[in-house]
């Protein structure tokens, strides 16, 4: 039962809905002010600021339903209606959780071929409305800090750690850190002002910057030299994909996969499905697919109008009812069988027959 | 008499066939991708509006013991209501919208304001209504059950009654539309199943202890002292709404002009064939932007039949192109005013709540199959879904029970 001292808005919600029903108050308020809705979670974008030529960090301000809890270094799904569609990224929150929150910021690269993340950057206006997913991910700050830290991190990968120091410096705490941030020149440095002034404050930071235009690439036979004792660190490490795989297999090759930390955002399709028949079945359509073939793919194929956001398995935006049969998450290989399970489609593929609802 | 075959009777060849299959395929496509902001802008705007008219509404009608408040409250009420349920709830349950991939406007989670579950509507209307237009025996449409509006339909002496039933069904319309899905004939028949009966008995259950609640007890109790004036005024809001769904149902399929189908055309129909049987099954009116927007755009009901899953707010682009293909080919294209549209179905139904011979058909001249005129009535009886073929996939969805109404 709740406490009499706190509103019980689950109630005045149930009552709102006898006088709105079909519909729900929060469709009528939300009118009044996009924010004002907790069915969608919203935002408005309230400035742009740009970062380098190509990055910009969007300040947004979340709207009901949002609690300003995520942990440093969790990334936030972002949907924006880009010619009447949504399209839905997901993006690292780079500012520190707050125990007054009003905003909170992700930090955009424009890719070449990334149409939304171009639109992110150069094309979004203060004021604009945004959808929200909570925020999500293991890539995060431990609870306490370990004691010796090591940031390896390329780009934009420098987003989520960002949100971790900027947490350990206002807190007054940072323990030993070794920075290493590579990008291809010094103007294209996220943060760069930002995290020299880090330096200056805090002598327990050690930060190293390598411009790969001018220098070349960081060899990892080379760590020794940049950081002597990166055996002993807990790693955090995010970048492209081939410099994660490196890493990766430089830490197996020394036994410490345990503390290394990674931030993929893109997929890495590992396992195979065997593939099969899949089946939708309100549209009456099935497709022949293979295993390396997602079930979000194999719907668009036929032409099914299918839910999709990140199509990375961030979002859960494609997530649809497994009527029945098996498939695969091809990022773990995990297998669902459940029926009527509510399984994601954009990273998953048929093992033998299956069926959605859709 | 009824069409059993679209190529004999619009004496178009094979090829003739396909290319209006192409060039209307063709047509979808355009369409689909040029859809973007400004389509999104309207019907965010639509919703805006409506919701805007129903709350105006609403607060008006608190002071509904003046006259003024009384009428004004009850028209802005009323609008909502036709507003929500034409052009917003049935075209977004027709999946129109989808392609925003906005949860907010989609087709799988709408519910809108009358008494019939979106589920239940999803399935008598996208599925049995649009894939089986006008053919006898599977379009449940053609009389709701209720009348006899094809000539093809076997007389019965409690036909007689016609003109009462429909001006019953006019008032009280969205009951019937309520207890449409659940084939109150196959009921009678005891063919339908009983589990699937129960389930959907509660589930109109349930919308209607909602919406009842909601316009005669809740408002009515909010506006304190004037309980009574608020009740008239949400009934009267509800009949307005009533009577103007009707009417513009009406004229979609029982003009004259519209044409029905026998199941040996379903045999082998192939989708330039589906196409064909739209155009001939379906029927237009004329009239200005608003009275399309206050209808759904159904003006545009042979478009809607072509493209039941393409933004409403693009048919009448859609239209000219359409005109100017059956021009070409010498297709029937049937439109006309809304008075006119009307009374021809209202005259249909007055008509045929006769024997065959007592009246004459207005139907236009048809080739004849030799010995066709002498062919009885057959009674065709209504078939369940396991008879039906496989569901096409450009209606717009409907699932059973995914998509629990907890509204």
């Amino acid at each position: 039962m709740a406490s009499s001292s706190t509103i019980p808005w689950e109630r005045i919600r149930r009552v709102g809905n006898q006088l709105t029903t079909p519909l729900r108050p929060d469709d009528y308020l939300s009118l009044l002010n996009p924010l004002w809705s907790s069915r969608e979670l919203r935002g408005r974008v309230e400035k742009v600021e740009r970062e380098t030529e190509d990055a910009a960090t969007l300040v947004i301000r979340p709207g009901w339903g949002w609690h300003y809890d995520h942990r440093p270094g969790q990334y936030v799904g972002i949907g924006v209606q880009v010619d009447g569609r949504f399209q839905w990224r997901s993006y690292s929150v780079s500012t520190p959780p707050a125990r007054t929150g009003r905003t909170i910021s992700i930090t955009v690269r424009a890719m070449p071929e990334g149409l939304l993340s171009s639109h992110l950057v150069n094309g979004l206006e203060p004021g604009t409305i945004v959808r929200l997913a909570l925020p999500e991910g293991d890539f995060v700050l431990p609870e306490p800090p370990p004691e010796k830290m090591l940031f390896l991190v390329a780009g934009s990968g420098v987003t989520p750690v960002m949100a971790m120091l900027r947490t350990l410096d206002r807190r007054g705490t940072l323990p030993d850190v070794v920075m290493h941030y590579s990008s291809p020149t010094p103007e294209r440095m996220i943060f760069r002002d930002e995290l020299a002034k880090l330096h200056d404050k805090h002598d327990s930071l050690t930060f190293h910057q390598l411009h790969t235009d001018i220098d070349g690439m960081l060899e990892l036979q080379d760590l020794d030299e940049v950081c002597p004792d990166w055996r002993e660190r807990e790693t955090w490490a995010c970048g492209p994909a081939p410099m994660l795989d490196a890493i990766t297999e430089h830490w197996e090759q020394a036994d410490l996969e345990d503390v290394l930390h990674l931030e993929r955002f893109s997929l890495s399709v590992g396992g195979e499905a065997e593939g099969g028949t899949v089946t939708f079945q309100t549209s009456g359509k099935t497709a022949e697919v293979d295993g390396a073939t997602t079930i979000l793919e194999a719907g668009e194929e036929v032409g099914i109008g299918m839910p999709f956001g990140c199509r990375m398995g961030i979002c859960h935006t494609c997530t649809l009812t497994l009527v029945k049969g098996a498939i695969k998450d091809l990022r773990n290989g995990e297998e669902f069988s459940q029926p009527n399970e509510q399984v994601q489609t954009c990273v998953t593929a048929a093992m033998g027959d299956c069926t959605f609802d859709i | 008499m009824a069409i059993s075959d679209v190529k004999e009777y619009t004496h178009l060849t094979e090829d003739e066939v396909e290319q209006i299959g192409r060039e209307l395929d063709a047509l979808r496509k355009e369409i689909e991708e040029s859809r973007g902001d400004a389509d999104a802008a309207y019907i965010n705007r639509m919703i805006r509006i409506q919701r805007g008219l129903a709350t105006a509404g609403r607060v008006t009608l608190l002071f509904s013991n003046k006259k003024p408040a009384w009428v004004l409250g009850a028209t802005f009420l009323g609008l909502a209501k036709i507003l929500e349920n034409m052009e917003i709830g049935h075209n977004v349950m027709h999946g129109q919208w989808d392609w925003m991939n906005d949860p907010e406007i989609h087709s799988s989670n709408w519910e809108w304001d009358t008494a019939q579950p979106a589920e239940q509507w999803k399935h008598s209307h996208n599925y049995v209504h649009h894939q089986f237009t006008n053919v006898l025996g599977y379009d449940n449409d053609i009389g709701y059950g209720i009348l006899r509006l094809a000539r093809e339909q076997k007389w019965h002496p409690a036909n007689l009654g016609q003109p009462v039933y429909n001006a019953l069904l006019a008032t009280l319309f969205q009951w019937g539309v309520a207890l449409h899905d659940l084939d109150i004939e196959r009921i009678r028949k005891r063919e339908k199943d009983p589990k699937e009966m129960l389930r959907q008995l509660k589930q109109i259950g349930r919308k209607i202890r909602r919406q009842i609640g909601k316009d005669y007890i809740v408002y009515p109790a909010l506006s304190g002292p004037n309980w009574k004036t608020t009740m008239t005024a949400n009934a009267t809001a509800n009949l307005a709404r009533n009577l103007w769904a009707y009417m513009i149902i009406f004229c979609g399929h029982f003009p004259d002009g519209a044409l029905h189908f026998t199941e040996e055309e379903l045999e082998d129909e192939t989708r330039p064939e589906w196409y064909l049987r739209q155009i001939l099954g379906a029927a237009n009116f004329t009239g200005g932007p608003l009275l399309h927007i206050m209808s759904g755009n159904l003006g545009f009901q042979i478009e809607h039949h072509l493209y039941p899953d393409l933004p409403s707010n693009r048919y009448a682009e859609i239209s000219v192109r359409v005109q100017a293909l059956c021009e070409k080919y010498d297709l029937p294209y049937t439109t006309g005013p809304l008075h006119r549209q009307y009374g021809q179905a209202l005259r249909t139904i007055t008509k045929l709540s006769l024997p065959n011979h007592m009246t004459k058909s207005n139907q236009p001249e048809q080739p004849q199959r030799a010995g066709a005129e002498e062919e009885a009535p057959r009674n065709r009886r209504r078939k369940s879904d396991a008879e039906r073929p496989p569901r096409r996939t450009e209606l717009g969805g409907w699932s059973r029970g995914s998509f629990a109404y907890d509204g």
